[in-house]
Formats: structure tokens, sequence, C-alpha cells
């Protein structure tokens, strides 16, 4: 074949050889523009399609549900009998989890964070910075494990009156997986600040903790903030440790010592039994996705105006 | 914005001692906040280390699931995820990649690609459980590819599309522009400059951010149980349409038994995970290193 190709093959010479090439090539590039564009472009489908994909799928359960029930009802129990379908008990598990989340992860993060950037020398970074690193790359089923099989028993020795699902030790457990992220942003929007205002702060008397605290930290908030943000965004969107240590009981209370049930849970704990699809049941858990899409979209488009406003300021 | 240059005469010390202590309270406190972080990880890895390591044989990573603790493998899984995560890579790779090149080298400034760089940044976060509710109506349902390895792998790919087009794009970016002016001044298209100049220089720091990216994907669990993959597979993929499990799947199964001997294979199977993101991260690190000093 390539020989056959070789014999009928003329070279172009002069001028038309030069046309014939430019031609050629312009297709070329403009076929590789558009395949690189349809690649740009297939994020935007991608979120037109969660948000079809949702949308749809809750239209059609709130035609049989009412939105007013599904916001008020204080019972969350589609598979059973005596149907209910308050989202609130799940709603109110996801808070818990990571209210629990952020207290353990929020002030541990920023003093790593600032004691990081400002403080550390060299060798401690060289030793945190990948212990950090790993804790960000380790799969969630792993600390969802660590959770159930560790900390739990743990705690149950200093609360005797815990039970075996909980929403503290998910909780703390969580916390500590969104730790890495709160502290590595944090640290970016920290370095962002311009030496030149510590430099002030110093030349003025200031100690090391007033700066950090009183001239770095106030710089660098918007970036802080937005750092939180992103960590509770995961939180809520947090899987597996909650659907392995958290239970499965939807429940409105705020006792982190009793088994509760978040959305996620939900989700998964629905998709692990045999429920048909196109029924009630199976479309619950959309409407869960739904108000977890919705509240996780939020915290995140804040968090993003958050981070480049800080970008602007600085950089 | 005016506050932060101005340091309030109330707060600065009277007295040395008093900074001194405030300095010394900080301190300790970011100790044990280190000492804590540290410890979690040690304690954890500890933890599933003494769980599971006596478990672990080759009878174990080459064994099907069992009703019985003591004879269950992790054989299927294993292959599953390993299927899994190559034709993940397979589907993302090229996308992210063309749309990092077109978001660096192509896209003007304009509303458009605004547009599609906020809503990359807000993919990056939404929930993986998410993605597996769209995998569910997308690939299982509506294309009626079923609960199988293809629909999982797909669900994945749209997964760790945002990661992979960020990490890409920074590692464009990291090429410099008087390489392309070179290029652009002896006569090269657009499309030459980006083959032959620009993504051979970009290809280690792309590279190491696929690889990092894959390594999430292969723990990742929710997506793949919300669309349906089996967690009792007594058999191999057989092909694209095969139904599947993965290891992170099976852990989770196991986890969720009351048999203690299943808990000690979870712990056995994690430590099996654990393996194989270190090896993957570890490749990413030599390749970061070894070609980072010979570009610039």
């Amino acid at each position: 074949m390539a020989t056959k190709n070789r014999q009928k093959w003329e070279p172009r010479t002069g001028e038309r050889a030069i046309i014939h090439h430019k031609r050629a090539s312009r297709i070329r590039e403009g076929a590789i523009h558009l395949a690189l564009f349809l690649c740009g472009i297939l994020s935007i489908f991608t979120t037109l399609g969660i948000v079809a994909v949702l949308v749809i799928e809750t239209v059609e359960f709130f035609k049989e549900v009412s939105i007013l029930g599904f916001l008020t009802d204080t019972q969350w129990t589609p598979l059973f009998v005596d149907k209910h379908f308050g989202i609130m008990p799940l709603v109110c598990g996801t808070l818990l989890t990571s209210l629990i989340a952020m207290l353990v992860a929020l002030p541990i993060g920023l003093l790593c964070a600032v004691y990081l950037s400002e403080y550390a020398p060299e060798r401690v970074r060289h030793v945190l910075k990948p212990v950090l690193e790993v804790l960000a790359g380790i799969p969630t089923v792993v600390y969802g494990y660590f959770a159930l099989l560790f900390v739990t028993p743990l705690l149950q020795g200093l609360i005797p009156s815990m039970s075996g699902f909980n929403a503290l030790s998910p909780g703390i457990v969580m916390g500590i997986m969104i730790l890495p992220i709160i502290s590595s942003l944090s640290e970016d929007a920290i370095f962002a600040v311009p030496q030149s205002l510590r430099e002030a702060a110093y030349a003025m008397g200031s100690t090391k903790l007033q700066v950090s605290f009183l001239v770095v930290i106030p710089a660098a908030f918007s970036g802080i903030t937005a750092s939180f943000l992103l960590g509770i965004s995961r939180a809520i969107g947090e899987t597996m440790i909650v659907a392995i240590a958290a239970g499965q009981q939807p429940r409105l209370t705020p006792n982190p010592l009793v088994p509760i049930e978040t959305m996620t849970a939900y989700i998964v704990q629905v998709s692990l039994g045999d429920t048909p699809t196109g029924t009630l049941e199976y479309r619950t858990i959309f409407a869960v996705g739904m108000m977890l899409f919705l509240s996780t979209f939020l915290v995140n488009i804040v968090s993003l105006w958050l981070r480049r406003r800080f970008r602007e300021v600085y950089l | 914005m005016k506050g932060l240059y101005h340091i309030e005469h109330r707060k600065m010390p009277t007295r040395r001692r008093r900074g001194r202590r405030g300095e010394w309270i900080f301190q300790s406190m970011a100790f044990v906040a280190l000492v804590f972080t540290i410890a979690v990880l040690v304690v954890l890895l500890v933890d599933v280390f003494r769980d599971g390591v006596l478990r672990l044989n080759w009878q174990f990573l080459t064994s099907f699931p069992s009703r019985k603790p003591e004879l269950a493998g992790i054989l299927a899984a294993l292959v599953g995820s390993a299927c899994l995560i190559t034709l993940t890579a397979l589907f993302a790779f090229p996308l992210g990649v063309g749309a990092a090149i077109y978001l660096e080298e192509y896209a003007r400034k304009n509303w458009l690609s605004r547009v599609i760089e906020v809503n990359i940044a807000n993919l990056a976060g939404v929930p993986s459980i998410i993605y597996g509710l769209l995998g569910l109506e997308l690939f299982v349902r509506m294309m009626r590819m079923d609960r199988s390895l293809l629909a999982g792998a797909c669900t994945m790919a749209l997964l760790v599309l945002p990661i992979i087009i960020i990490s890409s794009r920074e590692a464009i970016r990291a090429v410099p522009v008087s390489i392309r002016e070179a290029s652009y001044a002896v006569g090269a298209t657009r499309w030459q400059t980006i083959r032959y100049q620009v993504l051979p220089l970009a290809f280690p720091g792309i590279l190491t951010g696929t690889i990092l990216a894959f390594s999430r994907a292969i723990g990742e669990t929710a997506p793949l149980i919300t669309i349906g993959a089996l967690t009792y597979v007594a058999f191999l993929p057989t092909g694209l349409f095969s139904p599947f499990t993965a290891l992170p799947i099976q852990i989770f199964n196991w986890v969720s038994r009351p048999q203690k001997g299943f808990l000690t294979n979870a712990a056995a199977a994690i430590i099996v995970l654990l393996i194989v993101l270190l090896l993957m991260n570890a490749v990413a690190i030599w390749l970061r290193n070894r070609y980072q000093k010979k570009l610039y």
C-alpha cells in the first residue's frame, strides 16, 4: 500500500505546493482547535447533566410528595410502611457531623498553617508537609474503618453511654480528613501576604505573634475563610466515613452519641438495596442528592469568590 | 483593608514579658496540634497494620470472596480496580489534557472561557456521590450500559476530569512564553508549537498531576456504590459490559459485617490499597524529581 502510494505521488513544486500545504495545515489546525474546544466544553455538559438529572427526578418526586412536607416533616421513613418524607433528620445528621468535623479541623488546621508559614524551621516543614499530604491522600473508606474500629471503641472507654454507631467518632475522623485541605489552602493564603506588610509591623516593634495574628491573618482572611468553606463543603459531601460509622437511623437530635444518618449515607443505603428504578423510593435519593448538591454548590461558590478576591488583592 | 496597615496602640506590648508568654502559649499550642496530626497518622497506620498484616498472604490475594472469612480473598476486587482505573485513564487523560490545552493555548479571554473556568473549579468541589447519581441516570439507565465496568469508568472519568484539567493547566502554564515565541518565529503553526514544544516540556508535570488524580480515583467508593457496582463478585471481569467490584467496595462490604474475620479481611485489604496508593505516589514523585531539573 505504502509503495503504491509512493509511485503515484508526484512532488508538487513551487507555488502549488505552498498553497496545498497551507490549505491542509489550515484544515488540520481548525480540526484540532475544534476537538480541543469540545474537550473544554465537556465540563459544562457535565454540570448541565448533573443539574438535569437531579431536577428531572426531583420534579417527579415532588409530584407525589409536597415540598412543604419535605422541608418541615420531622421524620424520614421512606423505606417503611408508614412513609414520611421530612428531610430535616438527614440535614440534621449532616450538620451535626460536619460541625464536629469543623470543630476539629478548624483550630488545628489554622494553627498548623500559621506555624508552618510563619514559625516552622525547614526541618519541621520537611516532616509535616508530607504527613499532611499523606493524610489528604488516604481513601475515605480507610478513615471509615478507623472511625468505626478504633476511634469509637476508644471514645466508648471515655463515655460508656455512647452507642456503637454515633455522630461523634465519624465527625472527629472527618475533621482529621479535612485538616490538610484547610491547612494547605490557608497556608497558600498566608503565603500570598506581601512580605512588606510583615516588615512594616516588625519595624514598629511588634512581636512575631502580633505580626501573625494582627497583621498576617487579617490580611489573609478572605483566603482563610475560603479554605474553611471548602472544608465545610467537603464535610457535607463526605460519604464513606459516615456511611460506615454513623449508623442508618435518621434522627432529629443534637446528641452526638446516638446513631444518626446523613444525606450521603442515605443515598448509599438505598443504593445498596434492591430498590427498583422509577419508584418513589428510588427518587428519594435524587431529591436528597439535590439538597446535597445545592448546599455544597452554595458554599463552593462563596469560597471560590473569596479565593479569587485574595488573589486579586495581592498577586 | 485600611486597618491592616495600622496596628492599634492598645495591642502593642507594654511589657516584653507578656509578649513572650503569649509567644510561648502559641508555640506550645501549635506544637500540640502538630504532634496530634502526626500521631493520628501513625496510629491509623499502625492500627490497620496490626489488624490486618497477619491475614495478608498469597491465598488472600488470589481468592474470590467467600462466605467464610478465612477463605475469602480480593482477586476480583483487585482486578476490577485495575481494569476500572485503566479504562478511566483512557477516557479522562486525553479529554482532560485536551481541555487544559484549549483553556491555556486557544481560549480567548471572554465570557465563555470564564464560564468554563468557574465551572471546572465548581465541579472539583461537587461531592463524589453526586457524580454517582449522574452516572446512575446517564450511563446505567439512559445509555443502557447497566451496572458495568464501562459505566463505572465513565463515571470515574467525569469525576477526575476537573482535577486533571486543573493540574495540567498549571503544568502548561509553567512553560515559558519565550519557547512558544521561538517556535512561531521559525514558522511553526499553533498546533505544531503545542505538539513539539509545549507538550514535551509540560508532560512530566501533566503526568504527575494525572497520577495523583488517579490515585484519588482508586480509593473512591461512593460513586461506584451509587451506580451499583456489586459487592459480591466471584468472577473476573470478562469485558466492558461485565459487572465488577473494586477494592474499596470490597473493603466497605467487609467493614459492614459483624463477624471479626471479615473485619480482619478489611484491614488486610486496606493494607493492599495503601500499598497501591504508595506505589502510585512514589512514581509521581519520582517523575517530578527526574524531569524537573532537566527542564530549565
